[in-house]
């Protein structure tokens, strides 16, 4: 392969890569919005998500089949069984802990994500679940590079998710609200709005992107386990760090920085493998020590 | 919003009157001469198996105690603890069995080196938001255990064997008794340390940051300094444990230094009471003996510690020990 | 000048908070700052320890000037402040929280702690007795181990001014000391503001909206109205500089009554 076959591979990846940590990261950046929190249990929200759809595509796999058609029908039953479960979650653990000292609602996320882990954990017995499709192996070459039609739809499905939610945090009510609750909580209730409600709704949407993500994992990477949403964890809120933590446009575009960052830095000697992950947690600490609001995020009133 | 508001006490009961015996300082050290003389008489009557259980649990007191000083006193998040153990434990493994250092010669090295590594993670992120400085910790704890994994020195993934026992005037430490003993050595001096800490300048420092970090500043305490010193603190009680667990097992590998290893000793401080020196050491205690009573139940056990995590935080947030009275 | 402000401005996202503030404090005197709601008062009390940073100006103190310092360092070079509202430390006894203010003139760390070293004894009980001395100052001694927030409210202001003098300043900020305060509390708390300037040589720097107490108890007012130091000088001058009646006009009635 030619330096430009290996630059395109790499791009192919990364845009794969960085899909993944968009929609992962921006739950995250959501839910930070409103409720200035940072929901350890993302990650894993991300996971549970992943076994969703499993369960579902094989139910319908006898009737529609596991084709694109029964993966798209898996994915939305995992998105609006794992958007309720986001709003469970918030109900029960993080509002009655709003006021509660950060610390303590930190742990409490922490505790949510802890739980869902061990769940999964205790209900596969700690085992790699085979995500299977029937998916072929079909694709466009690029030179020498292939890509598969696999990553292509995912890709394109991310693109999609990510222009609905741009158009319903613009367009609709619910989607004004949740910005103005990010600005001000007191003035929204004055005014009116059902504030718990909005939170609500963030949950709910940010939950059920990630479990689109987590669907769109185990199609691309055909295995699914308890433990995989603990790194995209980390990496989603490296990605929503990098874009600015709270701006929507932000995760997006940190999400595809970091797919990218780590597809190229995989090019760079020593930093294959495990070692990329060091990577990105180099990048994460590196970000958050000199520009700590990301690319697009508002700086808080400077004070000391 | 009014939730934890309201604590009800119940009557005395024979637990209440245990934690007042704490709270009178006379009654007070005869209850540390029974704990004392239980900890000596432990190893003939609970076995060997139940020896090497306790010593474990021992060494998670150490732990739960240096967290606590983090998380308790200082009131951070640190969600990657195990680096700083590990620090300890590979420095003495690397300087033993590949320079052929005596083991107590290795003890400064790896108290050095902890203290390096609170300094290099805490130094640069401590200025953060709180949730950003868990997150950090929590990326710092796996940079830390996938260099384990991946540097030829630390023995990638199966780790260093064949660690030397130490000895003490030709006597050579070996066996699960004599380490049960200085465990136990440890964890009494440990326990002194923490609670001569939190009745000190730096310990009452801390304390101020915890509960108003500005009107700490006010007061004309720098607070990136002391808490920086909380880091080190930490680190330097998790290397403590990390150079005698190596001793102890005469072989290290990752595994041993995972996300749930930090998880573990955050559940201990959490349960006992995040900041209660006699709360923590019970909960380093629970999480240990706890999953030995509930072996029956396999892959349940963290799933049910988890679910406890869960209702502790949002039903008793102070943990089990119960609070100060005034 | 002991704390001499010159040209300061501050802006919060393109608002100007403070304009060309220009303004001092002497040595051993006390002085007051007053205005309408929302005038800048704590926010230059911000500017002058270290919590906000005015993007242009200089303050300085005793001759050093403060503007690139921190907090705790303005702490250390001698001005302690106190809060609109209590921000005592939760959950710790009176003197506890008194004993934050001597942090900064004392130096034990962890390892003379852990070790319990002699010398480190012996500061704890210089602190301690520092820390009572500034209680009994304050007049409320008997009350060293209880839970400060547990506290009667006009005892806990007096924990917090405790809590200031510990840390020995030369220059002592109160922002609105006597918000919440009854009358027998008021007239104690004039008398304390005067001890502390005589019988401890600190000055005095006072948020008040009181104005029945700033005109008693203070040798130089200066009004700050949107951002901008409107008139100065003692109480007679102020009470008939015809900006501080404009300023106030409108506001409320009561507030004008200079007894």
């Amino acid at each position: 392969m030619s330096l430009t076959d290996i630059l395109i591979q790499q791009l192919v990846n990364g845009l794969v890569l960085g899909s993944f940590y968009a929609l992962v990261a921006l739950g995250y950046t959501m839910i930070f919005g409103v409720i200035k929190l940072l929901n350890f249990a993302h990650g894993d929200i991300y996971m549970v998500g992943a076994f969703v759809g499993f369960g579902a595509l094989s139910l319908v796999s006898g009737t529609i089949g596991a084709g694109w058609m029964g993966i798209f029908v898996a994915m939305f039953v995992a998105m609006i069984a794992v958007g309720f479960l986001g709003v469970v979650i918030e109900q029960v653990a993080y509002r009655p802990m709003l006021s509660a000292p950060r610390l303590s609602i930190l742990i409490t996320a922490l505790a949510v994500s802890l739980v869902l882990q061990n769940a999964a954990l205790a209900l596969t017995d700690g085992q790699v679940t085979a995500f299977r499709t029937d998916l072929g192996f079909g694709g466009v070459s690029l030179g020498a590079v292939f890509v598969n039609y696999t990553q292509i739809v995912l890709v394109a499905s991310a693109i999609v998710l990510m222009i609905g939610l741009e158009l319903f945090v613009s367009r609709t009510m619910y989607g004004k609200a949740m910005r103005a609750v990010s600005l001000d909580k007191d003035m929204c209730r004055l005014m009116g709005i059902n504030v718990q409600r909005v939170i609500a709704v963030t949950f709910f949407a940010g939950s059920a992107l990630a479990a689109a993500a987590g669907v769109m994992a185990g199609v691309q990477y055909g295995r699914i386990w308890y433990f995989m949403g603990f790194l995209i964890g980390l990496k989603a809120f490296t990605a929503a760090v990098i874009g600015g933590i709270g701006s929507i446009t932000g995760a997006m575009l940190g999400g595809l920085i970091l797919g990218l960052l780590e597809a190229f830095a995989t090019q760079i000697p020593h930093i294959g493998g495990e070692w990329k992950d060091v990577f990105t947690f180099g990048v994460l600490i590196l970000v958050l020590v000199f520009k700590p609001t990301g690319l697009l995020g508002k700086s808080e009133v400077e004070r000391m | 919003m009014a939730t934890n508001k309201v604590t009800t006490r119940p009557a005395p009961g024979a637990i209440e009157r245990l934690y007042a015996a704490f709270d009178d300082p006379r009654r007070r050290w005869a209850l540390y001469a029974v704990i004392i003389a239980l900890l000596l008489l432990a190893p003939p009557v609970v076995g060997r198996y139940g020896t090497v259980i306790l010593t474990n649990a021992l060494l998670y007191v150490i732990l739960a105690l240096g967290l606590n000083v983090v998380v308790g006193f200082a009131g951070l998040l640190d969600l990657g603890y195990a680096a700083f153990f590990a620090v300890g434990a590979y420095t003495t493994g690397i300087l033993t069995q590949q320079f052929g250092f005596n083991f107590w010669l290795t003890i400064p090295f790896a108290l050095c080196a902890a203290a390096i590594a609170g300094v290099i993670i805490g130094g640069p992120t401590l200025r953060l938001r709180s949730d950003y400085l868990a997150i950090v910790t929590l990326g710092f704890g796996e940079i830390v255990r996938i260099g384990a994994r991946n540097l030829e020195i630390t023995g990638q993934a199966s780790g260093l064997t064949g660690i030397p026992s130490p000895s003490v005037f030709g006597y050579t430490l070996t066996g699960p008794t004599t380490y049960y003993y200085i465990f136990a050595a440890l964890a009494v001096l440990a326990v002194i340390a923490a609670q001569r800490l939190l009745h000190s300048r730096l310990g009452r420092a801390w304390l101020y940051v915890r509960h108003d970090e500005d009107a700490a500043e006010a007061m004309g305490i720098n607070r990136v300094r002391v808490k920086l010193a909380a880091y080190i603190t930490g680190a330097v009680f998790g290397a403590i444990g990390g150079v005698f667990f190596a001793a102890n097992l005469g072989a290290i590998s990752p595994q041993s230094f995972s996300f749930q290893q930090s998880v573990l000793v955050l559940m201990a401080v959490i349960l006992g009471g995040m900041g209660k020196i006699p709360g923590v050491i019970l909960g380093a205690f629970i999480v240990i003996l706890g999953p030995e009573l509930l072996r029956d139940i396999g892959s349940l056990r963290l799933l049910v510690f988890a679910v406890i995590l869960l209702l502790i935080m949002l039903f008793r947030p102070s943990g089990i020990w119960p609070g100060r009275r005034s | 000048m002991l704390l001499q402000l010159d040209d300061v401005v501050l802006r919060f996202a393109g608002n100007t908070v403070l304009e060309n503030i220009r303004f001092g404090v002497e040595e051993n005197s006390v002085a007051s700052l007053i205005g309408p709601n929302g005038a800048g008062k704590t926010s230059l009390f911000n500017c002058i320890t270290g919590f906000y940073r005015p993007q242009q100006g200089s303050i300085t103190f005793g001759g050093e000037e403060l503007l690139k310092r921190k907090p705790h360092a303005v702490t250390r070079l001698g001005i302690a402040r106190t809060f609109q509202n209590v921000r005592l430390f939760r959950e710790m006894s009176v003197l506890d929280n008194v004993m934050a203010g001597q942090h900064c003139r004392s130096r034990a760390g962890a390892f003379s702690a852990i070790l319990g070293l002699p010398s480190q004894r012996a500061e704890e009980r210089r602190v301690r007795e520092i820390c009572e001395e500034c209680l009994e100052f304050v007049g409320i001694a008997d009350e060293a181990d209880r839970i400060a927030t547990n506290l009667a409210y006009g005892h806990q202001r007096l924990v917090e001014i405790a809590r200031a003098l510990a840390t020995q300043p030369r220059l002592l900020l109160l922002d609105e000391p006597a918000a919440g305060l009854n009358s027998s509390e008021k007239t104690e708390l004039v008398r304390l503001i005067r001890r502390i300037r005589d019988e401890r040589g600190v000055a005095v720097l006072l948020i008040e909206h009181d104005m029945g107490l700033v005109m008693e108890v203070s040798e130089h007012i200066s009004v700050l109205d949107h951002g901008r130091i409107i008139a100065e000088g003692n109480a007679e001058t102020i009470q008939n500089d015809p900006a501080v009646i404009e300023a106030y006009l409108g506001q409320d009635e009561d507030e004008l009554e200079l007894t």
